[in-house]
C-alpha cells in the first residue's frame, strides 16, 4: 500500500505578488491557471516577468489554459525542512508542462496520490488550494484519481 | 583566443592557507572573520609574502569585506576589491578574477578567501528565513525550499533521459569517500558501502543521505600575483591557465527558475562556461589529469563529468561505473581529499585547495605526474565557473 502525497507547510505559501505577477495569482483565485503570454509573438514564459525574452515586448496576455499537464520532474520530499511540520511529510514538488502553454512549466506539487504512481510523463489536473490569507495556490492531482 | 589578450599562464597561485575544517558550528568561540584572517596569514607566510603587502582582494561568497580585514591585518592599501557574483558558482571563477586584475596591472597581490561559520540554521532550510518575493512566491509556495531539493529534480530528470541509476550516485559518493579516509583533516573517516548508501534514509528523491555535501565550518585563502613575480618566491607556482565564469541564458536561474530549455534542464549548467575554458585552454578533457568538481550533490558530479566532455551527454552514470573517478586506475582522478561530500565544505575553495595541493605534488592522495587539474565552481543559477590549473613543470 503506498503512502499518498501531502501537501507543504502552508507557511511556506505566503505570495507575494508585483505588478507583472499579480493577474497570475488573481486568476488563481477565481480558479482559472493562466501563464504569462507575450502579446506580440505569443510565446508562453513562467513565472511572468517584465519583458518577453524573446521579442522584448512588455504586451501580455493571460489566457485560461485547460488545467491539465505532464510531470516533467518531480522529487519526494521525505525530510521536512522547517522544524515542526515533519506532519506534512511527504510531499512532491513536481514541475508541469502546462497544456497550452508549451514550453512553459510550472512549479508545482503532486497531492493525495500514491507515492508509487508518480512518474514523469503521467498526466495531471490542476485544483487550488485556499491558504490562511485567502491566497490560491494552484496545485495537481494525477488524473484519473478522485478527490 | 589570442594569447597577447588573455590571462594564460601570466599569473600563478603562490601562497596557500586553510584552517581545519570542522562540523557545522564547531568552529566557535572561534570568529568568521578570524577565521578567514587565519587563512589570509597562512597564505601569505606561506608564499614568503608580508601581510600588509596585500593590495587586491577577490570574492565570490562573502560575509566580511576588504575595509574590515585592512583593519584586521594592517593591510596599507588596496587596488582591487570585486566580488564574482552569484555565490558557490564563482568559486573556481574568483581565481580568474583574480588573474584578471594582476593582468590588468590594477593590483600585484590578490588573496582569494572563502570563510564559512554555520550557525543553528541548517542550509536546507536557510531561504525560508528570506524574506518571501515576487519570484520566491512560484517555488516556495510549492515546498521547493533547499538546494537539495531542486537539484533532486534535475537528477531525477537525467535518470529518466539517460537510465542513471542510483547505483551511479552511490559510486560517486564511495569514491570520494575512499578518497577521505586518507586524507588528514577530512571530516569523514568511516568507509562507506553501497549498503550503507542504500540504508541511509531518502531526503528528496531521489538524493538520499550520501548524496548530500556536508555543512563544515573553516576558512581557504590564496594569493595570486604574476607568474614572473612567481618564479622568485619560496613555493612552486602553480599557474592559472585559463579561467572561465558565466553560462547560457537558457540555463539562466536554472533551479529557481525550472524553465531551462530541455536540453539543458538535466545538466550541471557547465557547458557553455566548459566551451569557454577549453577554447582558452592547451588542455582538452584527455590532457586533465585530475578534477576537482563542486560536489554539493553526487549527481552534480555526473553532469559535470558530462558537460567538461569526459564522457557524452547522458553517459556519465555508466562513465562513474566503469571506475573512471577513481583515483586508483580511473582515467581522470576526481575530488581526490574526498570533496565536499566527504571532506569539507568550504563553498569551492577546498577545490582550489587540493588543486594547488595536487599541482605542488604535495597531495596526501597525490596524482602521479599531475600537470593539469580542472576546478570548477557549484552548478547553481548563473555565473557559474571554473578554472584550469597548470604544473609550473608542466
Amino acid at each position: 500500500m503506498s503512502r499518498l502525497s501531502k501537501r507543504p507547510p502552508d507557511a511556506l505559501a505566503t505570495i507575494v505578488a508585483d505588478s507583472w505577477s499579480a493577474p497570475f495569482w488573481e486568476a488563481a483565485k477565481l480558479g482559472h491557471l493562466t501563464c504569462t503570454q507575450c502579446a506580440d509573438c505569443g510565446r508562453f514564459r513562467m513565472p511572468p516577468s517584465p519583458f518577453c525574452p524573446h521579442c522584448r515586448s512588455q504586451a501580455l496576455e493571460w489566457p485560461v489554459l485547460p488545467g491539465t499537464g505532464t510531470i516533467y520532474s518531480f522529487t519526494v520530499v521525505e525530510r521536512a525542512v522547517v522544524p515542526g511540520t515533519e506532519d506534512t511529510i511527504p510531499y512532491v514538488v513536481a514541475v508541469i508542462s502546462l497544456d497550452g502553454a508549451i514550453p512553459a512549466r510550472l512549479i508545482s506539487n503532486i497531492v493525495d496520490a500514491p507515492i508509487d504512481a508518480i512518474r514523469i510523463g503521467e498526466r495531471v489536473t490542476v485544483f487550488f488550494d485556499t491558504m490562511p490569507d485567502g491566497a490560491a495556490v494552484p496545485r495537481f492531482r494525477l488524473a484519473g484519481v478522485q478527490r | 583566443m589570442s594569447d597577447e589578450f588573455g590571462i594564460k599562464d601570466r599569473t600563478a597561485i603562490v601562497g596557500l592557507g586553510s584552517t581545519p575544517y570542522w562540523k557545522r558550528g564547531r568552529s566557535a568561540p572561534k570568529t568568521l572573520q578570524e577565521l578567514v584572517c587565519e587563512a589570509i596569514i597562512g597564505a601569505a607566510n606561506d608564499a614568503g609574502i608580508e601581510v600588509p603587502d596585500i593590495d587586491g582582494f577577490a570574492y565570490y561568497a562573502a560575509d566580511f569585506d576588504t575595509g574590515g580585514l585592512m583593519e584586521t591585518l594592517g593591510i596599507r592599501e588596496v587596488g582591487f576589491s570585486s566580488m564574482l557574483t552569484g555565490y558557490g558558482g564563482g568559486s573556481a571563477g574568483a581565481i580568474g578574477l583574480a588573474s584578471a586584475a594582476i593582468v590588468a596591472g590594477l593590483a600585484k597581490t590578490v588573496v582569494v578567501v572563502c570563510g564559512v561559520q554555520q550557525g543553528d540554521l541548517r542550509y536546507g532550510a536557510m531561504p525560508t528565513t528570506y524574506p518571501s518575493t515576487a519570484e520566491s512566491s512560484f517555488y516556495q509556495s510549492a515546498g521547493l525550499v533547499g538546494p537539495g531539493h531542486m537539484f533532486a529534480l534535475l537528477a531525477q530528470r537525467h535518470m529518466h533521459l539517460y537510465g542513471t541509476t542510483r547505483e551511479h550516485f552511490a559510486e560517486v559518493a564511495i569514491s570520494n569517500r575512499t578518497n577521505a579516509l586518507t586524507q588528514p583533516g577530512a571530516l569523514m573517516k568511516k568507509p562507506l558501502t553501497i549498503d550503507d548508501y542504500f540504508a541511509a534514509p531518502m531526503i528528496s528523491s531521489p538524493h538520499c543521505l550520501f548524496d548530500f555535501c556536508l555543512e563544515s565550518d573553516g576558512a581557504i585563502a590564496v594569493i595570486v600575483t604574476s607568474a614572473e613575480r612567481a618564479r622568485d618566491l619560496r613555493r612552486k607556482p602553480v599557474l592559472v591557465h585559463a579561467s572561465a565564469q558565466g553560462g547560457a541564458g537558457e540555463w539562466g536561474r536554472s533551479i529557481y527558475w525550472m524553465n531551462m530549455s530541455d536540453d539543458a534542464f538535466a545538466s550541471s549548467g557547465h557547458g557553455a562556461v566548459a566551451r569557454q575554458l577549453y577554447s582558452r585552454s592547451d588542455a582538452g578533457p584527455s590532457d586533465i589529469d585530475l578534477a576537482q568538481f563542486y560536489d554539493h550533490f553526487t549527481s552534480q558530479v555526473i553532469m559535470q563529468l558530462e558537460d567538461y566532455g569526459f564522457c557524452k551527454k547522458g553517459e556519465g552514470g555508466p562513465f562513474v561505473a566503469s571506475g573512471a573517478i577513481r583515483r586508483d586506475g580511473g582515467s581522470i582522478p576526481t575530488n581526490t581529499d574526498g570533496g565536499q561530500l566527504s571532506c569539507g565544505y568550504i563553498w569551492g575553495m577546498s577545490q582550489v585547495r587540493e588543486g594547488v595541493e595536487q599541482l605542488r605534488g604535495e597531495a596526501a592522495n597525490q596524482v602521479a605526474d599531475a600537470r593539469f587539474c580542472l576546478v570548477t565552481g557549484g552548478p547553481s543559477d548563473i555565473p557559474v565557473s571554473s578554472v584550469m590549473l597548470r604544473s609550473a613543470d608542466a
